[in-house]
């Protein structure tokens, strides 16, 4: 496996910045190794391979898994939902993942540094992949504020969203938390205190920033140092997560009402394979949940020593990304059937009460099972009774509470704690739970910043002026007081607007121009050479088909469907949530809304066609300058 | 007044009695007159569901009621006491046109969210000082040993760089790595 001239790196070195000119030196590898020591500002790396899996796994298991993936699969065929699932796996995510990582590893340098390799034309491909890095780290870690804020709040008994306060006068609860449930209310009025529409923009809640300052302290700390501390960091972020989801798994099947929730998400509806949204919303659900087109794949494996086997460690990381979303939906799943169960038999015993109340009927006469031929017999044995009762008894029906699907900060801070607060234990759990929160959004906030950082480290005319710790310093410093705008009683809107806006539309075309440049403009066969002389492996007629011909051709259609989705919705709308009615409402944007929505898509995608434009003016300039000297 | 109550015990004449009393002791508690007998409280109306209504004379004038407000605030005083030797809480025994105030959830001083965020705030902020300032320390020591060194650097621009095979023409000269194998080498071959 080993190619001529290729050398093991002695252990405790720890520098690799001459990238693979040393072939030129066989059978002189002691000297090689010897004066690469001398070199100054050698590239970083991860102490081993099992780091690197550990951050890339960290980065791509994310919020992402947790709160979107059972809810698309609860909307598209429970069960059937993973047979699109796993053919885009196949086709899109794991060559994706794969060209990625080898662009890494292979170039050495954070994105904008890689593209500028592959062709000097698509530097601009690097910088609009670090704008969208930024502007998805301005808004990712105000979710770990939340998470934090719910985490502190997690040590007291009872749980806060337990129950709702009281209203002034002590004659009852809140008028807001009435209408709505306790959970809904802690989310809405006491974490977010969220204002009726995006145009009241309110104060900065200075609990909420208190948290994300914390939460961006965390995340300095853990890029402080590189891949030194990141690489000990996701030992952590990796792991967690995983012993808090067979803690909730095994908790959740031994709760009661569970199977319910398992039984009806888990049938496949097969009919709905036939409608397109169900592919589509596959596809681009696996693309999200990788993180492609981020840069911070490229800026992970940069750090990775050229003989790296990142083939297989592509392939390791997609399946382990997939197999965690499946795994974590059983487990949502089973959460959601003890919540709708809890709530069913609520609304039954709430019914029960009432009958017997009113009809002043035997305790234990009536119950869940004889419930229905109760009320008939009750409706024809005293008919004026029972019609003026009518309008307070709810048909209670469990298929209807597993029916809503939430997605989102909805399903991770409002379904997951109302269950939580019904559990015995129910602080560990709240605790176990957050954490994991907090672990999976750290680690995909370090990948972020990574993809920031390692451009800017890569630059010289940035590190000579200033050390690494206060570059870092200085992007986590601007982010934190960016973000404070999503702390503001409007923030949560403006959260919505980043979250569907900033990354989709450009990370399609970032991964489209980025596919087509290594195939295309680098060329395929010299791509093949290089990952064959960097891992000793012939590339597989897969990977050459799916990069060539099926991903790309995907990316396409993927992009023109948004493209049109957005064209034929017309007027964008948003969830506002209405304290009167105690449920949320939609909205039309205001115009400033829509006009940042579009900075945010444009200037993404714009940096390609200018960076592109930029060197091609740049190269015209200098050739004119080299032919009048001529 | 109607009293609701769902039981884990059978209602009879026995537990009617213990209500009687209750309710006599809670008028005693309250007027402190020590003249209410378990015969002043009057039920009727009984239902399966247990539910009656209750009234409570006075005795000392025959034949009257004791106001509606009088007892419902000794019932208000005595709440707690009535509610457990029913074993029953709040909810499970109503008192029509008694509303309960609910007792607020005990708030300690400090919240104890800004404890623990406290807590993890100063660990964070102390491995923070701990990473910086180890830091800067071996940035001092790295920067006396590069000075030797720097000389070395100087020699070695050389501008063949063949970079992973890919043509140097392609590349922008400056984005290049100075490959100081090179540069180095020089130093180690004997003059000619």
């Amino acid at each position: 496996r080993q190619s001529p001239g290729s050398y093991s790196p002695k252990p405790g070195w720890r520098g690799g910045g001459a990238g693979l000119a040393e072939h030129l030196w066989a059978g002189s590898s002691n000297r090689t190794a010897a004066h690469l020591q001398d070199m100054e500002k050698a590239r970083p790396l991860w102490d081993n391979p099992l780091q690197f899996v550990f951050a890339c796994i960290s980065y791509a298991v994310g919020l992402g898994n947790v709160w979107r993936f059972p809810y698309l699969c609860q909307m598209y065929g429970g069960g059937g939902f993973l047979i699109p699932y796993v053919i885009m796996l196949v086709v899109e995510g794991m060559p994706l993942l794969y060209l990625e990582l080898a662009v890494g590893q292979r170039m050495r340098k954070g994105s904008i540094g890689a593209w500028k390799i592959i062709s000097p034309y698509l530097c601009g491909v690097g910088v609009a992949s670090v704008v969208v890095s930024f502007f998805l780290s301005m808004y990712y870690n105000v979710i770990n504020a939340w998470a934090f804020w719910y985490l502190f709040h997690s040590f007291q008994d009872p749980l806060p969203w337990a129950t709702c306060p009281l209203n002034s006068n002590r004659t009852g609860y809140e008028e807001e938390c009435e209408k709505t449930s306790s959970t809904q209310y802690f989310w809405y009025r006491q974490t977010l205190n969220i204002s009726p529409s995006l145009e009241t923009s309110g104060n900065v809640q200075w609990e909420q920033a208190l948290c994300l300052t914390l939460a961006w302290l965390v995340v300095y700390l853990c890029i402080l140092r590189g891949t030194a501390s990141t690489g000990k960091v996701v030992y952590v972020t990796a792991s967690l997560p995983y012993c808090v989801l067979i803690i909730y798994l095994i908790r959740g099947l031994t709760l009661h009402g569970a199977v319910n929730g398992l039984i009806y998400m888990f049938t496949p509806k097969l009919e709905q394979l036939s409608n397109p949204k169900t592919w589509i919303s596959a596809a681009t659900q696996i693309f999200f949940s990788l993180g492609l087109g981020f840069g911070s794949l490229i800026a992970f494996a940069s750090y990775n020593d050229p003989s790296n086997n990142c083939e297989r460690h592509a392939i390791i990381v997609s399946l382990i990304n997939s197999t965690t979303s499946i795994f974590a939906s059983i487990v949502t799943f089973s959460i959601y059937g003890f919540k709708a169960t809890f709530n069913y038999e609520s609304c039954i015993n709430k019914v029960i009460l009432l009958l017997m109340n009113t009809f002043d009927l035997e305790e234990g006469s009536l119950t869940a099972d004889n419930l229905s031929e109760m009320k008939d017999y009750l409706m024809a044995a005293h008919p004026q009774e029972y019609a003026q009762l009518l309008p307070q008894l709810k048909n209670c029906s469990l298929e209807a509470e597993l029916d809503t699907a939430v997605q989102g900060t909805g399903l991770a801070f409002i379904v997951y704690s109302e269950a939580i607060k019904n559990m015995e234990v129910s602080q560990l759990y709240s605790v176990l739970y957050f954490a994991m929160l907090l672990m999976l959004g750290i680690g995909s906030m370090l990948g972020n910043i990574a993809a920031i950082l390692t451009p800017l480290t890569d630059s010289k005319a940035i590190t000579s002026r200033f050390s690494k710790e206060v570059i870092s310093g200085f992007v986590c410093f601007i982010n934190c007081i960016i973000g404070l705008i999503f702390t503001m009683e409007a923030g949560n809107y403006w959260f919505d607007i980043f979250n569907d806006y900033a990354a989709t539309l450009s990370l399609l075309l970032i991964v489209l121009v980025e596919t087509i440049a290594v195939c295309y403009i680098y060329g395929l066969r010299r791509f093949e050479k290089d990952l064959h002389t960097m891992i000793g492996r012939k590339l597989n007629w897969y990977w050459k088909t799916m990069w060539a011909f099926a991903s790309p051709l995907l990316i396409i259609s993927l992009f023109i469907f948004y493209l049109t989705d957005y064209i034929l919705t017309g007027t964008l709308q948003y969830q506002a949530w209405d304290s009167t009615q105690g449920q949320l409402v939609t909205r039309d944007y205001p115009s400033y809304a829509l006009a940042v929505i579009g900075l945010l898509v444009a200037s993404s995608t714009m940096c390609i066609p200018l960076g592109a434009l930029l060197t091609f003016i740049r190269k015209r300039l200098k050739r004119e300058r080299v032919s009048t000297v001529a | 007044m109607i009293f609701h109550l769902p039981l884990q015990y059978a209602w009879d004449a026995n537990e009617e009695y213990l209500f009687k009393a209750m309710m006599a002791f809670a008028m005693r508690r309250y007027s402190s007159k020590s003249t209410t007998q378990i015969s002043n409280v009057l039920l009727c109306n009984v239902t399966d569901r247990v539910s009656f209504w209750f009234v409570v004379t006075d005795s000392s004038k025959n034949t009257t009621t004791v106001p509606g407000s009088e007892v419902e605030a000794a019932i208000r005083m005595n709440r707690n006491r009535i509610n457990s030797a029913f074993l029953l809480s709040d909810k499970t025994l109503q008192f029509l046109k008694i509303s309960t105030t609910l007792s607020p959830p005990v708030e300690p001083s400090t919240p104890v969210w800004l404890i623990v965020f406290g807590v993890v705030l100063s660990l964070i902020v102390a491995g923070i000082v701990f990473l910086v300032v180890s830091g800067i320390r071996k940035h001092k020591k790295k920067n006396k040993e590069s000075t030797e060194r720097e000389n070395l650097e100087e020699k070695g621009e050389v501008t063949i760089t063949i970079e992973n095979g890919i043509p140097c023409e392609t590349l922008d000269l400056k984005a290049g790595h100075v490959n100081g194998v090179f540069a180095a080498d020089d130093e180690r071959f004997t003059s000619l």
